[in-house]
């Protein structure tokens, strides 16, 4: 009776879709109650500095506000071109050395800003990428900056940014196996 | 059409163009263009619901805690003090990483370790307040925790290994 183990497809979805959304309600509340307090202990404490503070806030958030629509387009977009089965393959649990290696070059060559790469990054974790994978993506792209070698070398000089730049990678390929060990 | 116009109306072109794709979409039954959209505004919804808050945040941050201030007061204390110091200086930047070098030139300029200033490379590149907010908001407090618990003593132990490394090998950081 091989079929008894497995659940009934549309139960499942129906699981997954909810944690999904538990997770991001959930990280939602997170920002709206520390906001919310800090708001109230600035308040209390200076009415200017929080009324300059939300203008900043404010002033930040409409500068990115249109990027990040368009990001949030682009990476619909490839999430419905590339199919899943594709990102498990390579970025995956399974994926092993392979997944880690692309990870890493990809990270450590391209130049995104976080506001970009995080989206990216939670929508390859839904399609089925490792956590592991993920972090090493993140970090290389964080710590690690082939794009930007030459102008490091200026402030720097050669031999520090190449020494830099290589300690960096391996901290970010340790930061990944121990992510992935721990989550 | 002007340049001028030409840069005021390029952002938009996108989005404009991802509406009318949308709602052809739906007009004519065309299904991929409908998943597509469900999954921008689920993805939307997910953005809206964290990213004002986030800046609200960020934003009592930069009033409460000038980078300035805090930069007239590091130097050479090169203890757990120090180290402190420029991780939390670290901590209330924003922006790639390539903007944390003319700051490193100012440590260097005011006589900070040459451990201090890689380790505010280190916290910079992985620290931001603005981008943990990004990072929780998208991939879990979880997630973000264990990378910067993991991350913070690694960043440490390479600022460690640069001065070693670097002590007498006439390290300088030039102004650009």
């Amino acid at each position: 009776m091989p079929a008894r183990d497995t659940p009934p497809a549309p139960k499942t979805c129906f699981l997954i879709f909810n944690q999904s959304d538990f997770a991001m309600i959930n990280n939602a509340t997170i920002f709206i109650f520390i906001s919310i307090i800090l708001s109230l202990i600035s308040f209390v404490l200076d009415r200017e500095k929080t009324k300059m503070g939300f203008k900043k806030g404010f002033k930040m958030f409409k500068n990115i506000v249109i990027p990040f629509l368009n990001i949030l387009i682009l990476v619909s977009l490839l999430l419905f071109i590339i199919p899943p089965q594709l990102i498990v393959k390579y970025l995956g649990a399974g994926s092993g050395a392979i997944g880690f290696a692309i990870a890493a070059v990809v990270g450590s060559i391209t130049l995104i800003p976080g506001f970009i790469s995080y989206p990216i990054a939670s929508g390859l974790l839904k399609q089925g990428a490792s956590y592991a994978t993920v972090a090493v993506f993140m970090t290389t792209l964080m710590m690690v900056g082939v794009v930007t070698l030459p102008l490091e070398i200026k402030y720097f000089g050669k031999r520090v940014t190449i020494l830099r730049n290589l300690l960096n990678l391996i901290a970010a390929i340790i930061i990944g196996i121990l992510i992935g060990i721990i989550l | 059409m002007t340049k001028k116009h030409w840069e005021k109306i390029k952002p938009y072109i996108w989005l404009a163009s991802f509406a009318f794709f949308s709602i052809g979409s739906f007009w004519f039954g065309f299904d991929p263009g409908r998943t597509i959209y469900q999954s921008f505004t689920k993805s939307f919804i997910e953005m809206i619901t964290f990213i004002p808050f986030l800046f609200i945040i960020v934003g009592l941050f930069d009033v409460w805690f000038p980078k300035e201030k805090i930069e007239k007061h590091i130097g050479r204390d090169s203890g757990i003090k120090g180290i402190l110091m420029v991780v939390i200086l670290a901590m209330l930047q924003a922006g790639p990483l390539y903007g944390a070098f003319p700051v490193a030139y100012i440590l260097y300029k005011k006589g900070a370790s040459i451990k201090n200033i890689f380790i505010y490379l280190g916290a910079f590149s992985t620290l931001k307040i603005p981008m943990l907010g990004i990072e929780i908001g998208y991939l879990g407090l979880k997630f973000t925790l264990a990378r910067t618990l993991v991350a913070l003593p690694l960043f440490i132990l390479i600022g460690y290994f640069m001065e070693w490394y670097l002590k007498n090998r006439n390290f300088k950081v030039n102004e650009v």
